[in-house]
């Protein structure tokens, strides 16, 4: 079913012109659309937002995942980060980085988890809103509104391009959530309307062209490493935007520039397993050593 | 679509369309038979039946047979639960032909009473369904609304008798669409609604002169 688009340019100017704050723009907007109080809202982002944080918890216990290929890997990054005086990530993106492979983890190992946009991208989120409440000290209420924004620039990537990487492989999934998650972190970090679409174009830019090769077909390689990839993306797209930096393609034409590269994309490369990394001797190994001769 | 397609479901992992998808799937052909599952035939096609294991998509339809949500903490260990309420299931790998989506499955299913179905759909991502055969009907309808399923003689009136009394009723259809299986014979009506369907608008459906029989599936959350 094709959606009517949505100009993110235009909720920019709108909010820009109200002089309100983007978090609040969306706030008030998304309510309205589903006919709800601000407070049930977001209310009910409150409890997504517990079921990140568990999801999180989960994962840096370092289950294993259903296929076996990942697992672990969130917490020895934690244990690595805590045990250096000095690091390159640093304690933010450090922090966030193990928390989205965390949930990763605690996807691929059948937790529970927030499809924010998707299963396969859900870490990404949960990991940079955890990250501003123990770095930046960001309320829990503040949070829910970054959720907010953030799953109101996904309804735009979805208008005009999509979520799915059986649709538009992993720049759809992934970067996406990347989008959403750099949104958000600028409006809660006070940036402009404007500030808060440079960031998702910033972002949707450096992730353009981004393919969809799960080994054996499972939400586990590289998954999980690539939420990590994106949560970095997302904050140096976010600070760039946050320090003036513009993109010079508008953030409308990025997404549907993301639309038609996803389109152009071979269907080897999206999602079904049969291209990338998906089809290394390696993986192939694996598909076998996992299912036998059922490929 | 709205925020909380974008943020959600709450789900078991490991992928939306091949773990809760498959959960779905099961509770709408669950709520088809119109009663607790006592035996499943379950036919996987394509991708379900290649992948399906590594993504859960197995204990996911049982799952979703036994009436449990997308986000049970019980679905990893779903086949412990379907040997202890008595369900008997297998699994079979199928061909349904190359139109058929990725993500295909075929369910014949007997209730505890006696009751039968066959239902098939598929999990078209996101974890969204949708129903495209029930009992030998080809139909179509998602589960994301209050679902009304006829079974009617296909005769002038059968149509504005339903629709009418739905809405003397307050319940306004959303979509809706028929299906027959050959001129003057039986049919089939799937009406999507807007409101629940409370068990009062389904008996007074169900009194209607050219209707045999009639089933509701209420909204997959």
């Amino acid at each position: 079913m094709a959606l009517a688009k949505i100009s993110l340019e235009e909720w920019i100017q709108t909010a820009t012109a109200q002089a309100v704050s983007f978090t609040d723009f969306c706030v008030e907007f998304q309510s309205k659309e589903l006919e709800l109080t601000a407070t049930e809202v977001l209310a009910r982002m409150e409890g997504m937002l517990s079921v990140m944080e568990e999801s999180i918890a989960a994962g840096l216990k370092g289950p294993r995942s259903k296929g076996g290929l990942v697992g672990g890997d969130a917490q020895k990054l934690q244990r690595y980060l805590a045990g250096k005086q000095q690091n390159m990530l640093g304690s933010f993106i450090g922090r966030a980085v193990a928390y989205s492979m965390a949930v990763g983890e605690a996807n691929a190992a059948m937790g529970r988890i927030v499809a924010a946009p998707t299963a396969g991208s859900s870490g990404v989120l949960p990991a940079i809103l955890f990250a501003l409440k123990a770095e930046y000290n960001v309320k829990s209420l503040d949070l829910a509104k970054g959720l907010v924004v953030a799953g109101a620039i996904g309804m735009v990537i979805a208008s005009r391009a999509s979520l799915a990487g059986a649709t538009g492989g992993c720049q759809a999934e992934c970067g996406s959530a990347g989008a959403m998650a750099a949104a958000a972190m600028v409006s809660l970090l006070g940036g402009t309307p404007s500030q808060v679409g440079n960031a998702v174009a910033i972002t949707i830019k450096n992730m353009l062209g981004l393919v969809c090769d799960p080994v054996a077909g499972l939400v586990e390689v590289p998954c999980v490493k690539r939420n990590a990839g994106a949560v970095s993306q997302a904050i140096v797209a976010a600070e760039m935007a946050l320090a003036g930096i513009e993109s010079v393609i508008p953030v409308d034409e990025v997404i549907d520039a993301m639309d038609s590269v996803g389109q152009s994309m071979h269907c080897s490369l999206k999602e079904t397993a049969q291209g990338g990394l998906a089809i290394t001797p390696t993986a192939l190994a694996l598909t076998e050593k996992i299912f036998g001769n059922k490929i | 679509m709205n925020i909380f397609d974008i943020i959600g479901p709450v789900m078991i992992g490991p992928s939306s369309s091949h773990t809760a998808g498959a959960v779905r799937l099961g509770n709408a052909a669950r709520a088809i038979l119109g009663e607790p599952v006592a035996e499943a035939v379950i036919g996987l096609h394509g991708s379900f039946a290649q992948t399906g294991q590594g993504h859960g998509t197995d204990l996911a339809l049982v799952a979703g047979l036994m009436g449990w949500p997308t986000d049970d903490l019980r679905i990893p260990q779903a086949f412990d639960y379907a040997k202890e309420t008595g369900l008997k299931y297998v699994f079979k790998n199928i061909n349904a032909g190359d139109a058929a989506h990725p993500n295909f499955v075929t369910f014949q299913l007997i209730g505890r009473t006696g009751n039968e179905s066959q239902v098939a759909g598929a999990s078209v991502g996101g974890g969204r369904v949708v129903i495209s055969e029930v009992d030998g009907f080809s139909l179509e309808f998602t589960g994301e609304f209050p679902t009304i399923l006829t079974l009617h003689e296909d005769r002038p009136g059968a149509v504005a008798e339903v629709t009418g009394i739905l809405s003397r009723r307050g319940v306004n259809i959303a979509q809706m669409r028929v299906f027959r299986r050959n001129k003057g014979g039986l049919a089939s009506m799937v009406l999507e609604t807007d409101q629940p369907v409370d068990d009062s608008d389904i008996a007074a459906v169900t009194g209607l002169p050219l209707i045999r029989s009639v089933r509701r599936i209420n909204a997959i959350s």
